[in-house]
């Protein structure tokens, strides 16, 4: 098997696998609910609230501004919905919502939700042809009424093209005019420079199955006199923001494997700048009118590279992702087309589209992803396929389109095309 | 052989493809999305492209051990079924959709990529007979009349057929709803579903209406010319129509009246009495003959225009690249626009020698 979908999930790293099942088996910790007031749950709180000292420690936050989630998707809707509501409530004037056009969809369908059912208004910040948000984008979103701006998001680096935005510089301008940023930086934390003082951010969102930790915990990092309103009501125990009882060795496991992640960081960039090199030059030399997406990585943002380096994102002319996923996942090649629908249906990635990809291209585009497991081996073995691959998309799609324009014709097709399709055993 | 099971997420489909895994072909099963804003739930036993019935027959797949994948197929069926629905109705004819998706989107735009990809034929649930006879695809009535859905093949043509495997031909439905439930297959005992899957609320004169707006015309009768009313568009009747016609006087005989004729250009709606419903002779084409073999001069034959019911004696032989059917008794509810599908009048009388779009009655 072939995982190139790390970007989706990566596998948990042995020492969070380690570190929550060690909480599982020790029967001191385990009937503990940290709210408790008796020994067990005092024993909770305090593997709770050293999660909390760590992940503030690797991210560059101060304790009190780990709010624990359920993941990536609560936590960009608590920003984006919960900043709104509570600097609506401070000032009415404040009705606007700048949102990066590439984010995720948890930020962009918050946000739209916000402009449907309460009155906001979205000012879309367009992306460039590499997928970045640029400062002057931000300013004269900005420039057009300072003073309605609830609040701004930008993501820190972007899940289908790897893109990385100046987070830094697009949180100084919006502090200079008193706008909370929020920046989902789910994709980021493993591999780039994160640090949440430093950014300038108001908000920042983490998760853990991105990098190495259990799926369906996260974190959102707020700053302390950041005001937020809650999406879940309840005991209060997030900082009276976020309610819920704490799930205890995920959130161990969450704050194990951001240790990790970011102790590892920069050893793990280059591995995977390496064999991204390797995977590029490989696709490329293999299918040589492949469109590689995104930033070039030649650039420098905020200290680190202009794109994620485990990321690579082609569009192959002529082709449909669905088949190009197809023929990959049988020959055990994992990989993906972008962003998926509830129904498993790929369409054309909206991240594609804001930069000005050509719809019909756009379907046509796979995300390789690598991640603290992948070798040489898993990019020689895509290398390999990918060419042969392609030939048959394209060949899938042309017959398709010349086929539909015969029986337009004629009204019946001739045999002798079909017969002569070769078997799958040629692939 | 490599074999793709196109999966709606209902009981036929499903079954259909683990028969295709049990007779050891290699299967793969692909779920169509047909809409580009899928609902979240079934509405009653209405529709087929649903985020549920996606996640049904993924769960199907996962039961049967083999890959599964959602295509999008939603701008194509847009284009060649639904828009092609509402042309024809707005044309004053009676189209089905289902002849319209087998021929355009399962049996072409998805035959055609998995051939292209690979497999060697498109599985599905359709209650069809098809075999190979002297060389040539033969396709019969199932063995579930009831559930016979030969009509909506019958537009297939040779080329198409020899890609195709319909695995429950010779089941009924009983018996494929207790085959699935031996293989553990929770949509055993789903609904099935009826009707147009893009009307899910059942209701196309609205839909209808919908998209084309109003088109108002008069209602004549067809005898005397006289106007009798008025209407909001041809689209809102089909041939043998009765009811909802909206006429206040009463026909000078006292019997009740029907849409006789539909005159989209003029938006004029004919009426007149049942006697006038008769059709004798019907002109269709282009002509489809899914053995690849062509009428051979004036052949008795037994004609069907409607999915369910609708049949009568007959003799019909090819014109041109059409054909024409003359009926032994008049042959009421037929319309330009239906399908008119001919079975070879033997004692069986379920084998299919021919189909064409009716384009004409007299």
């Amino acid at each position: 098997m072939t995982y190139l979908d790390h970007a989706a999930t990566t596998p948990m790293l042995p020492e969070v696998a380690e570190a929550m099942m060690g909480y599982f088996a020790d029967t001191r910790c385990t009937p503990g609910n940290a709210s408790s007031l008796h020994s067990s749950g005092r024993r909770a709180r305090r593997v709770v609230e050293e999660a909390r000292e760590n992940v503030a420690d690797a991210l560059g936050a101060r304790p009190s501004e780990i709010l624990f989630t359920a993941g990536g998707t609560e936590s960009d809707n608590l920003a984006v919905k919960g900043i709104y509501w509570a600097r609506r409530a401070e000032d009415p004037a404040r009705r606007r919502l700048l949102v990066s056009s590439v984010d995720h969809h948890a930020v962009l369908d918050a946000a739209e939700w916000l402009a449907e059912h309460e009155g906001a208004e979205v000012t879309w910040l367009a992306a460039d042809a590499t997928g970045r948000v640029r400062q002057e984008t931000v300013e004269a979103a900005i420039a057009a009424n300072p003073d309605d701006v609830a609040v701004a998001t930008v993501m820190w680096a972007n899940n289908e093209v790897g893109t990385v935005n100046p987070v830094r510089d697009l949180a100084e301008i919006c502090s200079a005019h008193g706008i909370p940023l929020h920046t989902d930086a789910v994709q980021a934390v493993s591999t780039l420079p994160v640090d949440f003082g430093v950014s300038g951010a108001a908000a920042m969102t983490v998760t853990g199955h991105k990098l190495g930790g259990p799926f369906g915990v996260g974190a959102l990092l707020l700053g302390r006199d950041v005001p937020c309103a809650p999406l879940l009501h309840g005991g209060g125990q997030e900082r009276d923001v976020r309610s819920g009882t704490l799930d205890v060795p995920a959130i161990h496991a969450l704050a194990t494997a951001v240790r990790a992640a970011v102790d590892g960081r920069a050893e793990r960039a280059a591995e995977l700048a390496a064999l991204r090199a390797e995977l590029v030059a490989g696709v490329r030399a293999a299918v040589p009118d492949a469109v590689l997406n995104g930033d070039s990585g030649q650039s420098d943002i905020a200290g680190g590279p202009g794109g994620l380096p485990g990321i690579a994102h082609f569009t192959f002319p002529g082709c449909e992702g669905d088949s190009l996923l197809m023929l990959l996942d049988a020959k055990g090649i994992e990989c993906s087309t972008g962003s998926a629908c509830t129904a498993g249906v790929a369409r054309p990635s909206h991240v594609l589209l804001a930069m000005g990809v050509d719809p019909a291209a756009a379907r046509g585009s796979l995300r390789f992803s690598l991640g603290h497991t992948s070798t040489a081996a898993d990019v020689a073995a895509l290398v390999e396929a990918i060419g042969p691959v392609v030939d048959r998309a394209r060949s899938a799609a042309l017959a398709g389109a010349r086929r539909a324009a015969d029986r337009a014709d004629s009204g019946d097709p001739g045999l002798s095309e079909r017969d002569t399709v070769p078997s799958a055993a040629e692939v | 052989m490599r074999m793709l099971a196109a999966m709606s997420g209902g009981v036929d489909s499903a079954v259909a493809a683990a028969r295709a895994v049990e007779a050891g072909h290699d299967v793969v099963g692909v779920h169509l999305a047909l809409s580009a804003k899928p609902g979240t739930l079934r509405t009653g036993a209405r529709g087929c492209c649903t985020i549920e019935d996606a996640r049904d027959a993924r769960r199907a797949a996962d039961v049967l051990g083999i890959p599964f994948y959602v295509w999008d197929f939603a701008e194509r069926f847009t284009e060649d079924v639904i828009e092609d629905f509402v042309a024809e109705y707005a044309a004053g004819r009676t189209p089905n959709p289902c002849v319209r998706c087998n021929e355009k989107i399962k049996f072409a735009a998805l035959l055609d990529r998995a051939l292209a990809l690979g497999f060697d034929a498109v599985c599905t649930g359709h209650y069809a007979r098809l075999s190979i006879v002297d060389g040539r695809p033969e396709l019969r009535r199932a063995e579930d009349a009831g559930k016979d859905q030969s009509y909506v093949l019958a537009s297939l043509t040779e080329d198409q057929l020899r890609h195709a495997m319909f695995p429950l031909g010779d089941s009924t439905k009983p018996m494929v709803r207790a085959e699935a439930t031996r293989r553990g297959l929770a949509v055993a005992d789903k609904p099935d579903s009826h009707d147009i899957c893009f009307i899910p609320d059942g209701d196309t004169r609205a839909f209808l209406s919908r998209r084309l707006g109003e088109r108002p015309g008069a209602l004549v009768d067809h005898e005397t010319g006289a106007v009798l009313g008025g209407h909001t568009g041809v689209h809102g009747f089909t041939v043998g129509q009765r009811r909802g016609l909206g006429i206040d006087a009463p026909a000078p005989d006292g019997r009740p009246r029907y849409v006789l004729a539909l005159e989209p250009v003029s938006g004029t709606v004919r009426v007149g009495p049942a006697q006038r419903l008769g059709v004798r002779e019907i002109s269709g084409g282009p002509a489809v003959w899914p053995s690849g073999r062509r009428l051979d001069g004036a052949v008795e034959c037994v004609a069907q225009v409607r999915a369910h019911g609708g049949t009568g004696a007959a003799v019909a032989d090819a014109v041109d690249d059409g054909v024409r059917v003359r009926l032994t008794e008049p042959l009421r509810g037929v319309a330009p626009g239906q399908t008119v599908v001919l079975y070879r009048a033997d004692d069986a009388g379920d084998v299919v020698l021919g189909s064409a779009t009716i384009t004409a009655t007299a």
